[in-house]
């Protein structure tokens, strides 16, 4: 019996998997522009929406900050019917266990980012809205690692690996053993980097420091509660935000110097990629893209500073944050895939990174 | 005779209480250049509320000083009097949103006492209160156009709680809850007046959103007391 998916479904079966992957990206772009406008409370029940079904809302009534937050249910509604979709017909025809269980994973896991969104509402928690947006974060990164695994690369990357395990990569298996630790890391940063950076948006307080690269005028900003109520006093907002804190200011101070270590990080990712596997290998490419995609990510930090939070910057921002993430998080999975260490058979064992039997062809 | 003595006698004690409560009366001013107010730009991109403004948008106005000093919308209180609420009896105060902005911006009510939220524009609002004192609660109610007004009270005493709207993230309007009818806001010419406060020793506070708070001792006996504040943007 043939393992892998029949070719022809599993070639639909990827393109279902990338759609549902690029609208789940949008969405998290609406997402974003919700707490970028501050709107995440302009409809304030739910599921309902200003009392009336959600499908049902009239368009003359999507207006300022409930235009944002009603199409963004609107969306995630549609995300949710994708991805239920997408479960079922992975559970239906696709042989590897593992993949059952990851779209099982991407189900519950965008049922629950519909439940903490409304709670988020309905409870008027402002800390639902972090676990909402870091939750969302990683939904992506699921829903992109679905669409990874159903793609033709990814049967020719564990084709090879069976065929060839561990030897076929420039600078051998322990090369990219220890390069796969680093870029792991890395990622672990950037997730880091992400709940921090929903911690500061969740703060809705603006910008804690209103000026880069310094901060106030210093290197390292003054906190002394003088210094914070002159910074409020100075602050003239033309929004509803909450006073700037000292902690809210070390939050951001600390997501400047991680920004700076996930450069470097990267940086170093893709010296060693092109020192061990060579300038033409395609995780050394990947590697340089996603040094690219952090030099840009600092540059619409920066831009968010310079344009005193403009939402669609500071939406950018996350978005690429996503990216970011996801990139790390491929590299980290293609390693692992070359490796051998990905469980391509139905009957390996629930895991990702042990050493995994695999049936011959 | 003996009935004009016992009248007079009568008149005397009506008046006793009144007469040895006075008001603590002042002016206060802002030294120094505030920073200047900006013009309410996200405005724009909501056509309801540009409609409502066919010239020059309307600005921040967290600093509202007069062509002397004069400055206007500070909270004026006495410190620490609690247990002396008549909010439940007083008439309510009311919080109006007309041309996309909270009107007054500055509000100060008795605990207890009834906030009346109006939609006096032709467009959707939601009235968001987020307090943060423990016993307020947080609030947050769609206000259609021409809907009915909204109520809300507060038990417990708390410095600038702030009413915010969300489809129009530009407004806000902040509220001050005391435990005592002895508070007042100053007006465009900085002036302010706390009624009758019964004689005794008290700290009059003079709260500002952005430059926090100054106080003075005060003693009232039989007349009215003066005192005066000055603020200073550094």
């Amino acid at each position: 019996m043939d393992n892998n998916c029949d070719k022809k479904n599993n070639h639909w079966l990827h393109r279902f998997a990338m759609l549902t992957a690029v609208v789940t990206f949008f969405l998290l772009g609406i997402g974003g522009l919700v707490t970028s406008n501050e709107a995440g409370m302009s409809v304030p029940d739910w599921p309902t929406s200003l009392h009336r079904n959600m499908f049902l809302l009239p368009i003359s009534e999507w207006t300022g900050g409930i235009f944002y937050e009603h199409t963004h249910r609107l969306l995630a509604s549609g995300v949710g019917v994708l991805a239920t979709i997408l479960a079922i017909w992975i559970w239906l025809k696709d042989s590897r266990k593992w993949m059952k269980w990851l779209a099982l994973a991407a189900f519950l896991g965008v049922v629950a980012q519909g439940v903490l969104g409304g709670l988020r509402v309905t409870m008027k928690m402002d800390s639902l809205g972090i676990f909402h947006g870091v939750v969302a974060q990683s939904f992506f990164v699921l829903t992109c690692a679905i669409a990874l695994f159903t793609s033709r690369f990814w049967q020719n990357v564990a084709q090879a690996s069976r065929l060839h395990p561990g030897e076929k990569f420039a600078g051998g298996t322990p090369a990219l053993r220890s390069l796969r630790s680093h870029v792991l890391f890395v990622t672990i940063l950037i997730f880091l980097q992400l709940i921090l950076g929903a911690t500061m948006r969740h703060q809705h307080a603006g910008l804690a420091i209103s000026d880069f690269p310094l901060a106030h005028g210093k290197i390292w900003p003054d906190t002394s509660a003088d210094a914070v109520a002159r910074y409020n006093a100075e602050r003239i907002e033309t929004t509803n935000v909450n006073p700037i804190t000292a902690f809210q200011i070390i939050l951001q101070m600390v997501h400047r110097v991680a920004a700076f270590l996930i450069l470097a990080g990267v940086a170093a990712a893709v010296w060693l990629a092109w020192k061990r596997l060579g300038g033409k290998d395609s995780l050394t490419k990947l590697a340089l893209s996603w040094l690219a995609l952090i030099f840009v990510q600092i540059a619409l930090g920066a831009a968010t500073i310079w344009t005193d939070k403009a939402a669609d910057m500071a939406t950018l921002h996350v978005l690429v944050g996503a990216l970011s993430l996801v990139t790390g998080a491929f590299w980290c999975i293609i390693a692992f895939g070359r490796l051998g260490q990905m469980p391509e058979s139905e009957t390996a064992p629930l895991g990702a990174f042990g050493t995994f039997a695999t049936n011959k062809p | 005779m003996k009935t004009t003595s016992f009248f007079l006698l009568i008149a005397t004690l009506a008046f006793l209480p009144v007469a040895h409560a006075a008001d603590i009366i002042g002016v206060i001013t802002l030294k120094g250049t505030p920073p200047a107010e900006k013009e309410i730009t996200p405005m724009k991109d909501n056509p309801d509320c540009l409609a409502m403004y066919p010239g020059a948008l309307p600005t921040t106005h967290f600093y509202v000083v007069g062509p002397k000093g004069e400055f206007a919308d500070v909270v004026v209180d006495l410190k620490g009097i609690t247990g002396q609420s008549t909010g439940a009896n007083a008439p309510a105060a009311v919080l109006d949103q007309k041309g996309c902005l909270y009107t007054p911006t500055i509000l100060a009510v008795q605990t207890g006492q009834k906030i009346t939220v109006k939609n006096s524009d032709p467009c959707i609002h939601n009235v968001h209160s987020k307090p943060t004192a423990d016993g307020n609660k947080e609030a947050n109610d769609v206000q259609m156009a021409g809907g009915a007004d909204l109520t809300y009270t507060f038990p417990k005493p708390e410095m600038f709680l702030k009413f915010q709207c969300d489809v129009h993230p530009w407004m806000f309007a902040w509220v001050s809850v005391f435990d005592s009818p002895y508070f007042c806001v100053s007006d465009k010419d900085g002036k302010f007046v706390i009624k009758n406060v019964p004689p005794g020793k008290y700290t009059v506070e003079a709260n500002h959103r952005k430059l926090g708070t100054q106080t003075q001792d005060v003693e009232v006996k039989d007349a009215d007391v003066t005192v005066n504040f000055t603020f200073e943007v550094k």
